[in-house]
């Protein structure tokens, strides 16, 4: 199918005009548009299409693979950055250059330092969505299979959804005190709510003739959720938790640079206080690289769920 | 809901499976005892009397009287909007606001205009969905094979074509083994050539497992190809209930069939002579359009 022709209707027209040297068929081609429209009795004037004349005619060139292109953009954002630096067009104590951002790093690392922070902040997220995404699916499968837990939950929640979690914190340190759990706690609230909205809306959204269908199957309740509303409700799901992720990172930054005494943000934190650029630039490439991971990890995991779906 | 508008021959519920409390959330459920006492055992897959439906003052369907008996191939013609759709529906037990007395065959399945199948099980896992005896898996497989789609056990539903997936909504419904099998314009969505292939593969299928069928139908081709009774639904009411005398094999240019052809689409309201009357016989470049759509673009 790489070679389409116009198939001339006319029998006049040179079957393989479009095919063979292009002067032959060209005059009469070219001369079409001028040609009234007016009149019926004229046979239609044929327009050559842009086509591919052979499957390895189109230009040749090497493969870049388009993830690699992409990444063109982001190494020359850098190179600009290093160059910057090191040629002191950027001060030190205003931004460090990716070079000793490295070095920082690699110095933390060894020592043990960049490790537990990178460790309790991963325990925190982790804590965080293990027990948000539970929670805001439980609740979205309560709101949107029952007429009461509609009118219990969804309507408070989707009332609460609009308080802002990070104004949550002076409420939640009076309950809960300084430490971990109401790190963990906001983030639980981060996560759970776009759970909850994307998953009950799908819920909501499964498609009444699959609902008429279980109907028709007789199938039970435990049937209907395991084969059409949890599967049904799968996209919308991940949506959410996509969304959940990267809430997630954020509220942990936020939660970590207030009354922490570890984890990554602790780390900027104290930096901050030095003046220490080279760690915080270095911090927050690792917060970079943490939310890339985890969304790669979704999508891995969408890629997987939904892989009933042409085109995956 | 005290004595349901619907009840089945034995037991209520939509169960295909003779399992007398079928899902206790089934939506139609009427389980009340009583009815199995009126239940009539004589040979029929449909019993209804004075099956009423209606909309706040707009009557779909007034006062039918309709019996299929167990072997039966009965099309169900109307145009748009006559009320054929909401009369399979209740007796697929997916409408419980019906009125009147309502007898179906337990065992009974449906096959939509749409294929159906939920996109994220396989084909197989499509077919025996629900089934819950421990040879269903053996069971889907053979269906599958039956409608010519062995090999595709493992596809996912959106990789098959509209006529393979029609094919296994088929397969769906035949490993039911239903002594009712309602068909809702299962061939309206499919192109002419695949649906001339779809004919012949119910056709066999019916001969060898012998439902009880209702094929609900705007075309009247198919209808007098296909049924053993035909039944016209005008306004709610069955305006003329006429057996197809044609001999098998049906051929569209036997006399017998183009006589009853044109007083089906008389009986639609379709003169034949006006639209252009078209021959039985079909021009040679289009084979299997349906010749007559009433409905669609009739007034």
């Amino acid at each position: 199918m790489t070679d389409v022709r116009t198939t001339p209707p006319n029998p006049h027209a040179p079957s393989d005009a479009p095919a063979g040297p292009a002067s032959a068929a060209a005059p009469s081609l070219r001369a079409a548009p001028a040609a009234p429209a007016t009149d019926p009795a004229r046979p239609p004037a044929l327009v050559r299409l842009p086509t591919r004349r052979s499957a390895g005619d189109g230009k040749r060139r090497l493969r870049v693979p388009r993830s690699v292109e992409r990444l063109a953009g982001v190494a020359a954002l850098f190179v600009l950055w290093q160059v910057a630096s090191a040629a002191g067009w950027v001060e030190p104590d205003v931004l460090a250059g990716p070079q000793s951002a490295l070095t920082v790093g690699w110095d933390l690392a060894r020592d043990g330092t960049l490790g537990d922070a990178l460790w309790t902040s991963l325990g925190r997220v982790a804590w965080g969505l293990g027990l948000g995404v539970p929670i805001g699916t439980v609740l979205a499968l309560v709101a949107g299979l029952s007429r009461i837990g509609d009118d219990l939950v969804d309507a408070n929640l989707q009332m609460l959804r609009f308080v802002p979690i990070l104004g949550l914190q002076p409420l939640l340190i009076v309950w809960l005190g300084v430490g971990e759990t109401t790190k963990v706690t906001m983030i639980v609230l981060g996560v759970a709510f776009p759970i909850f909205v994307n998953t009950s809306a799908a819920v909501r959204a499964i498609d009444p003739r699959h609902r008429e269908l279980a109907d028709v199957l007789g199938l039970s309740r435990i049937e209907r959720l395991r084969r059409i509303v949890l599967p049904g409700a799968r996209a919308g799901f991940l949506v959410g938790l996509r969304l959940a992720t990267g809430v997630a990172w954020l509220l942990l930054v936020f939660a970590e640079q207030i009354n922490a005494t570890s984890g990554i943000g602790y780390l900027m934190v104290r930096a901050q206080t030095f003046f220490q650029t080279d760690i915080i630039v270095m911090c927050l490439a690792v917060y970079a690289v943490l939310g890339l991971l985890s969304d790669g990890a979704v999508r891995l995991l969408e890629r997987r769920l939904l892989r009933w779906q042409p085109g995956r | 809901m005290a004595a349901g508008p619907m009840s089945a021959m034995d037991t209520a519920g939509t169960a295909p499976t003779p399992d007398p409390a079928p899902a206790p959330g089934t939506a139609d459920a009427t389980g009340a005892p009583a009815d199995r006492d009126a239940a009539p055992t004589s040979g029929l897959a449909v019993s209804a009397r004075g099956a009423t439906r209606s909309f706040g003052d707009r009557h779909v369907l007034q006062d039918i009287d309709l019996d299929l008996r167990a072997d039966e191939f009965v099309a169900l013609l109307g145009r748009s909007g006559s009320g054929k759709t909401t009369l399979l529906r209740i007796l697929a037990g997916l409408d419980p606001g019906a009125e009147g007395e309502i007898h179906v065959a337990e065992r009974r399945a449906v096959v939509f205009q749409d294929a159906r199948l939920l996109p994220w099980l396989s084909v197989l896992d499509n077919v025996v969905l629900g089934l819950r005896d421990g040879r269903a898996a053996d069971r889907g497989r053979a269906a599958l094979a039956e409608v010519g789609l062995a090999g595709h056990e493992d596809d996912w539903p959106k990789t098959l074509s509209g006529g393979e997936a029609q094919r296994a909504a088929l397969a769906r419904a035949l490993v039911r083994e239903p002594q009712l099998l309602l068909l809702d314009e299962p061939f309206g969505a499919l192109d002419a050539l695949t649906r001339v292939r779809m004919h012949a593969l119910v056709q066999e299928l019916c001969a060898r497992h012998r439902p009880a069928v209702l094929l609900v139908t705007h075309d009247v081709d198919e209808a007098v190809l296909l049924a053993d009774r035909v039944l016209v639904l005008t306004e709610g009411r069955i305006s003329l209930d006429v057996p197809v005398d044609v001999p098998t094999p049906r051929l569209r240019h036997d006399p017998r069939f183009a006589a009853l052809r044109s007083r089906l689409l008389a009986e639609l309201g379709v003169d034949e002579a006006a639209e252009g009357a078209r021959p039985p016989a079909r021009p040679p470049t289009r084979p299997a359009a349906p010749s007559a759509d009433p409905p669609g673009g009739a007034p």
